[in-house]
Formats: structure tokens, C-alpha cells, sequence
């Protein structure tokens, strides 16, 4: 028996792939209905990350064996979520490679090798995956371009620009394939950018619409960028929405009822030195409902209006139905970096609850409105959560068996935060940063350990010699319509691993330890892992081909692949 | 029965031709020592013009421009072989004025095979290929198209040619027109693969290894078989292009390379 045949087809009808290489917007609607597929970011446009493949099961997943491994001949951390399409895999490595392969040995078709120039990109320079739609596969640039490679033959079809790398801009998102586009935002919060969301054709490149997370003057927002206080006494900047920040780095999701994509803004821009910037600076770290068509606003809400602490809002928006006050609603679920758990009516942005989900210090409660209440720290005490979050980039899973949304937690991490004038330069470092990891002592919580190792941002190595006593990770089970968490499983360190759920109440995770573990959706129960031996940035997925079942999950410069004997 | 039948014999064949080839290397020895009979002709006509748009401005058309360098001489102070002199132009000596130039394999072919050549290269007897009418012969009489791809238009059949002028020499192009299978990469080689229930694919590899090989068959069709589900598994090394040595006049020969030369990717 062929061990795979790409592109196979409806029920068994040839070897090649010719006769479904087509991934039509008619297949992305129904997604989930070919859960052996995993063909957007989120899996689906819902981004729920749930599968319905049931072969692996909280049974069995202890048999578990590794069936391939794919490792990357490049550095640092790794972060893409595979796609697969009837067998075929394609998967970005860093800086900008697509790499095509068979997904059931790992072996590849072929590579696509993209040049960067000009390249000013913070955080690891990364790349979060590929999107699919008709015979081609589209990825953003770190130097600011998509391109649009041939799916047979990994050649180059057209490349457009989205921005200019030279100003700090970068496309680090995986696009999200919309009826006849492609839809990307862009990076470079911490450059001084004017963040955007825009939707290019499909098969030419040619930009559809463009939407400023940042808006300009006359454009409803706009007054939110306000002016700067005469006789100021510290720096102000007059212009400050021209580089406000409200970058785009995680994919949207999509209503197709509602016609409304919706995606998260990043921090405002400079990070930390706030007072430059008087007002609540829309749209940043705010979710966005576009008309798909049209790439107007239809609603938005704000997380952290005014952002001091870097509290991205680029979470994916996971779209679940929920019963809300003895109503089925249309409800967008999000836990948030600023470290509260929200849920929203999709259909017109309403605000219908929200509850810290980790400690929590910059806020206490909400107005009537759904309007956070501040409560800045005073200079020198640490700030719940810190940089970092209580969650961030890494996906969640909202399952609707057991109607429990799952997120990756960072517990009791906090920084002592402050900020210094920033003055934009182009292309250059615009944080306006002096901040510090913070340790507590033991008797005092309030009190900060000089020199202890803090929590490391981004990346760690196989030592960890800052415990959890300067936070913690867990996986948690959150009631959606009560914000509490069902269950929580505690992690030692934290963890910045994405989670996908099955049909079988199966959930699937990492960390930054190494392992790879499943749960008991239900219990938090731990039913398996195995040592992977470096820190897991990515979301893992789960796919079938021919019957067959399969986990992949990318730890250092690996992606592992297992499946049932 | 083995289950690849043809196998063996095509590797002892393969394996004679390899020993055949490195005999006849070691003779002429071509890429080190630079022996002038040694280039093709549309090597050093591809170096020729290369040299009167990059290099001639300083070393002038009899390459003694630079004092202390004579080209011609085929004698260098920081280059005695080839492989030395490719790495010159790579590199450059900035410091005494000479810059780094970016070419590409075909063009630093081309340009060694030049200046190995200049003593003797008449350039007045230059076809100087013309890439847009070579374009027209390619896409026309040619019918090259029929089973290369360039840029997104053509067919999948046989290797896409959008960079092909990064990769190959103009010497090795042009003897890929007038006797294909001798130039012919040996990933690009056609296999008939047979699975154990009879379907029959033919296509070339993109990637193989012990136990798995990758195809693409003649529709542009991906496959990744186990070599075990195999009946048969043959790779030929005969290629299934025809020569244009008699389809093409030598001016349309020269003017195809040309074209082909000039594409360099997207």
C-alpha cells in the first residue's frame, strides 16, 4: 500500500493530487467537516481549535509512538502551526521558508526559500504559518512582502509589499484565506509603526482594502489620540498617533453569518512611556470587527484602553455560541494578555462579562460599559501580570462538548514597570522602556529580590534557575459564561504552547519544559506526556491521513509527529 | 524476482559513466587547470559580453588595464586555478579597488571561460544570441513550453526553467538543446514508478532516500511512495527531450540560450 498519496481525494478515488489540490473558500466554510484537514491557522474560521477526530482518546493516547520527525536547518525559537491538506503538510522555518511534506513520513517535496532585505524585526524574527486557498500557499515576510507559491511545484507566483520593512515593518502572521483574498496585519509595535490590516487578491496580489488600526485625522478614533497638555511636563508628542503602534501578528477569525473578521491590535506605541501619548490611543490592543468585503469597522472594543504594559491584544478570536442570560448568543471568547478572561457578543461588540482568570493588579472590576477601572501601581511596586501576560500569542481551544474554553496561563508574573521619553526615529527601537522582572521576597510579596533571575520573556534553556516563585504556568478550563475556571492543572514554569481539544475530550499541549501532554478535557486529568527536550512556542494540531490519526507538535527545532501503533 | 529489475544494470552503467567521466577529468582536468580548449564556445561568448559590461571598464578590452594584471596572460598572482578565479570576482580586493561582483554560477562560468579564452576568442565571430527572439523560438517553434515551465506559464512535464540561467553554464545549455541527456541532472532523470496494485507513475524525483522516494508526475501531481509497496521502480538516464541540434539553426540555438540564460528567478 502507498504510505500516503497527496492530495487524495474524495473517498479513494485516485493517487494524485491534481483533483483536490484546490482548497476552494467553499472547503475553508466547511473546515470542520474534514477535521483529517487542518486548513487554517485556527483550524477553522472560528479558530476554536477543536477537532472531531475521535481514533485518539484519552483511552489510548498513553500508546502513543512517535512517527516521524522533521528538524529544521535553521535557529532560534520556532513557532509556525502546520497546515495539512489531504496528506500534505506545508510548514514555514524561519526566517522564510515554506517546506512541503508528506505528512505521514516527514519527507519533502520540496522547499521554498524566501530572501529577506532590510529586515528590522523584534522578538525572534518570526514566522506563525502559511494559509492555503485554491492551488497556492501565501506567507508574509519578515522585510514586509506576501507571497504566493504554487503548491505543486513550490515556485513563487507573485509577491506584493505590504509595507516597508526599513520603518520597522514586518508580516509575521499566518494570512487568513477569505473568500477570494488574503487577509494580513502587520508587525513592529515596539518600531514606531501605524498598524494595519489589509486583504490582497488571491491570485494577483493587488490590495483589496486597508484598515489602520491607528486612525488618522477625521476617521472616527482619531479624537482618542488627544492633544498633548499645554505646558506639559513631561514629553508629549504632538503627532503621536503617526507611529502609535496596534500591530497585527495573530491571525483573525470570521463570521461568515455576520460577514465580520475579527482580529487583535497589539500594544500602542511607544510600549511603556505612556504619557507621551495622552488619551486611550484606538485601536490599539482592541479586537476589531471588519467587514470582510469592505474592510470598514463595524464595532470594536478596547482591552486595555490607554496601554502601559505591552498587554497585546493579538489573541486569536475564538468564535463559540454560547447561552448567555437564558439567550443563545454569538459570543467572542478571549482570554487576553492584560490577564482577564472576556466574552462578547460578536454580532455587535457588547461587552457581557469579564474576570481575571490570573492575579491581577493594573485593574480592579469594569464600568457599566465593560470599561476596565485602572489602578496603576505606584513607581517601584510590581504590576499583575507583567510583560508577558497572563496568557498571550499561543492559542486557546474552546470546546463544545464540554463547553470549557482552555488557555495557557502565566500565574504571578509581574514587572515593575517605567517609562522614559521615546522619540521616534524610523526604523529604529521606539519602547520607552526602564522596566524590571520582578522576584518577590519571601516575606514580603511587595519587595523585589535584586539580582534574582527573573521569568525570560521569550525563550528558555534547559536549566531553570528562576523557579516558580517568579511565576507560574497552567492549563485552565474556563467557564465562559461564569469567567471561573473549572479546573487548572499547575505548571512549575510557564508556558507558551498552544492547545487543541478533540471529540474525545481530549485536550493536547505543551510548554516550556519540554513536554508534550494530553489532558482529560473534562478533569484536567494528566493522561500522557512525553519529553520533547526543548521549549515548545508553537501550537500543536491534530490531522489524519487514510484513517490514520496524527499529533504534530514542534519543541526547539523540531517538529515531532505521533500517532497510534 | 528482485523487485526492481532494471536497477542493477542501470547502476553498473551508471557507475561505467561515472568512472568514464572522472578518467576524462582527470586527463583534461578542466575546471582546475583551465586549459583554453576546454570551454564551450557559448561559455566564453556569454563571458564575453559579461566581461564588456562588468569588468572591461578597468581591465580594458586586452585585460592589462590594471597595472600589474594582464588577463590575457593567463597567469594571476592570487588565482591559479579556476575554482581561485571565480573566487576573486566573488570576492574582490577592496582594498586595492576591485569590487565583490554578485554573479551567478552561469556568469562566473561564463566570465572564467572568457578570460581563459581571451588570447585567442575572436570576437567579431560572436553569435551574440538575442534573448527576446530566443523567447520567441522557446515559446513558438520550439515548443518548449509543451513540457517546460517558465515563470507560472507552460507545462509541468519536465523541469521548471525560471531560474535555469542562474544554474547552468551557457556551454552546458547549449549542449542541453542539441543532446539533452547528456546534460541532464540526475534528479531530473524520468522514473516509472509501479505500485503493487498497478498504478503506473511517471514523473521525476524530487526527493528520494533509502527506504521513500517523491515525485512529480507529468501533471505536476505530488506523490511520496515507500520503495517497499513498489513492483517496479526504474530510473532512465536517457532524457525525453528531444534534440534541437537539426531543429534549430545555430542563430536560433544561440538566441534560445541567450533567453534561457536571462532567467534568473523571480
Amino acid at each position: 500500500m502507498l504510505a500516503v498519496i497527496l492530495l487524495a481525494v474524495v473517498a479513494g478515488a485516485s493517487l494524485g493530487v491534481h483533483a483536490q489540490s484546490s482548497v476552494t473558500y467553499e472547503r475553508l466554510l466547511n473546515a470542520a467537516k474534514e477535521p483529517h484537514n487542518y486548513l487554517t491557522y485556527g483550524g477553522d474560521y472560528s479558530s476554536t481549535r477543536y477537532s472531531t477526530l475521535t481514533q485518539i482518546t484519552p483511552a489510548n493516547v498513553k500508546s502513543l509512538n512517535l512517527a516521524w520527525v522533521y528538524q529544521a536547518a535553521v535557529t532560534g525559537s520556532w513557532q509556525p502551526t502546520p497546515i495539512v491538506v489531504d496528506g500534505m503538510m506545508f510548514l514555514t522555518q524561519r526566517p522564510n521558508d515554506v517546506i512541503a511534506l508528506d505528512a505521514t513520513t516527514g519527507k519533502v517535496f520540496w522547499i521554498y526559500r524566501y530572501t529577506n532585505e532590510d529586515v528590522i524585526a523584534c522578538c525572534g524574527s518570526n514566522n506563525r504559518g502559511v494559509a492555503v486557498l485554491g492551488e497556492m500557499v501565501y506567507m508574509g515576510t519578515l522585510d514586509g512582502h506576501l507571497v504566493a507559491i504554487d503548491v505543486r511545484s513550490g515556485r513563487e507566483v507573485w509577491k506584493t509589499r505590504v509595507a516597508d520593512s526599513k520603518e520597522g515593518y514586518s508580516v509575521t502572521v499566518s494570512p487568513l484565506a477569505l473568500k477570494d483574498r488574503i487577509v494580513v496585519g502587520v508587525g513592529g509595535g515596539e518600531y514606531g509603526i501605524r498598524g494595519f490590516i489589509s486583504a490582497y487578491h488571491a491570485q494577483t496580489g493587488k490590495e483589496l482594502w486597508k484598515f489602520y488600526t491607528v486612525p488618522g485625522p477625521g476617521e472616527q478614533g482619531h479624537e482618542t489620540w488627544e492633544a498633548c497638555p499645554p505646558n506639559s511636563k513631561s514629553y508629549c508628542d504632538p503627532e503621536a498617533w503617526k507611529h502609535g503602534g496596534g500591530s497585527v501578528w495573530v491571525t483573525g477569525s470570521f463570521d461568515p453569518e455576520l460577514n465580520l473578521t475579527y482580529w487583535g491590535t497589539g500594544n500602542a506605541g511607544p510600549d511603556y512611556n505612556h504619557e507621551q501619548r495622552p488619551g486611550d490611543n484606538l485601536y490599539t490592543t482592541s479586537v476589531v470587527a471588519l467587514d470582510a468585503d469592505t474592510g470598514k469597522l463595524r464595532w470594536h472594543y478596547q482591552f486595555t484602553p490607554h496601554d502601559r504594559y505591552d498587554y497585546d491584544s493579538v489573541q486569536v478570536p475564538v468564535l463559540a455560541d454560547i447561552t448567555w442570560q437564558g439567550a443563545p448568543t454569538k459570543a467572542l471568547l478571549w482570554a487576553n494578555r492584560n490577564g482577564n478572561f472576556y466574552a462578547l457578543d460578536r454580532a455587535t461588540g457588547k461587552f457581557l462579562h469579564g474576570k481575571p482568570f490570573v492575579k491581577v493588579n493594573w485593574m480592579n472590576g469594569f464600568d457599566a460599559n465593560g470599561r476596565p477601572i485602572q489602578t496603576p501601581q505606584p513607581a517601584g511596586l510590581p504590576t499583575y501580570p507583567g510583560i508577558q501576560g497572563g496568557t498571550n500569542w499561543y492559542s486557546p481551544s474552546y470546546s463544545p462538548r464540554t463547553k470549557l474554553m482552555y488557555v495557557s496561563t502565566w500565574e504571578f508574573n509581574a514587572h515593575i514597570f517605567g517609562g522614559t521619553p521615546a522619540v521616534y526615529e524610523s526604523g529604529r527601537g521606539f519602547g520607552g522602556g526602564v522596566n524590571q522582572t520582578f522576584v518577590p521576597t519571601a516575606g514580603d510579596p511587595t519587595r523585589n529580590i535584586p539580582g534574582a533571575p527573573g521569568l525570560p520573556n521569550l525563550r528558555r534553556g534547559p536549566i531553570n534557575n528562576w523557579t516558580d516563585a517568579a511565576g507560574n504556568g497552567s492549563i485552565q478550563a474556563i467557564d465562559p459564561v461564569t469567567g471561573d475556571a473549572k479546573w487548572k492543572f499547575r505548571l512549575f514554569d510557564v508556558i507558551d504552547t498552544g492547545i487543541f481539544t478533540t471529540a474525545t475530550d481530549l485536550l493536547v499541549t505543551g510548554g516550556r519544559e519540554g513536554y508534550l501532554q494530553a489532558f482529560d478535557a473534562r478533569t484536567g486529568t494528566l493522561l500522557w506526556k512525553s519529553n520533547l527536550g526543548a521549549q515548545m512556542l508553537n501550537n500543536p494540531i491534530t490531522y489524519a491521513v487514510n484513517g490514520k490519526q496524527y499529533i504534530a507538535a514542534a519543541a526547539g527545532l523540531s517538529l515531532f509527529v505521533f500517532a497510534l501503533p | 524476482m528482485s523487485p526492481y529489475p532494471r536497477r542493477p544494470l542501470l547502476i553498473v552503467l551508471g557507475v561505467t559513466v561515472l568512472l568514464i567521466r572522472i578518467a576524462s577529468a582527470q586527463t583534461q582536468n578542466p575546471t582546475l587547470q583551465g586549459h583554453p580548449d576546454d570551454y564551450p564556445r557559448a561559455d566564453v561568448e556569454y563571458g564575453a559580453r559579461l566581461y564588456a559590461q562588468h569588468c572591461v571598464a578597468c581591465h580594458g578590452d586586452t585585460g592589462d588595464g590594471v597595472a600589474g594584471v594582464a588577463l590575457r596572460s593567463g597567469k594571476f598572482r592570487n588565482a591559479a586555478t579556476d575554482p581561485q578565479l571565480r573566487t576573486v570576482i566573488s570576492t574582490g580586493f577592496p582594498n586595492a579597488g576591485m569590487p565583490a561582483f554578485k554573479l551567478d554560477a552561469a556568469e562566473l562560468t561564463g566570465v572564467v571561460a572568457y578570460i581563459r579564452n581571451m588570447n585567442t576568442f575572436d570576437a567579431s565571430s560572436m553569435k551574440a544570441g538575442n534573448a527576446t527572439n530566443g523567447k520567441t523560438v522557446f515559446d513558438g517553434k520550439g515548443a518548449c513550453l509543451s513540457c517546460h515551465r517558465v515563470n507560472n506559464t507552460g507545462s509541468r512535464k519536465a523541469p521548471d526553467l525560471s531560474d535555469i540561467g542562474m544554474l547552468r553554464s551557457a556551454g552546458s545549455l547549449e549542449r542541453s538543446l542539441r543532446d539533452p541527456s547528456s546534460q541532464m541532472i540526475p534528479i531530473n532523470r524520468p522514473v516509472r514508478a509501479v505500485t503493487r496494485d498497478g498504478k503506473v507513475i511517471n514523473g521525476r524525483r524530487l526527493n528520494e532516500d533509502t527506504y521513500s522516494v517523491q515525485l512529480t508526475d507529468e501533471e505536476g501531481r505530488l506523490y511520496s511512495l515507500m520503495k517497499s509497496d513498489l513492483r517496479e521502480y526504474n530510473v532512465s538516464t536517457k532524457s525525453t527531450m528531444p534534440s534541437y541540434e537539426k531543429e534549430l539553426t545555430p542563430d536560433e540555438l544561440a538566441d534560445v540560450v541567450s533567453y534561457l540564460l536571462s532567467l534568473k528567478g523571480q
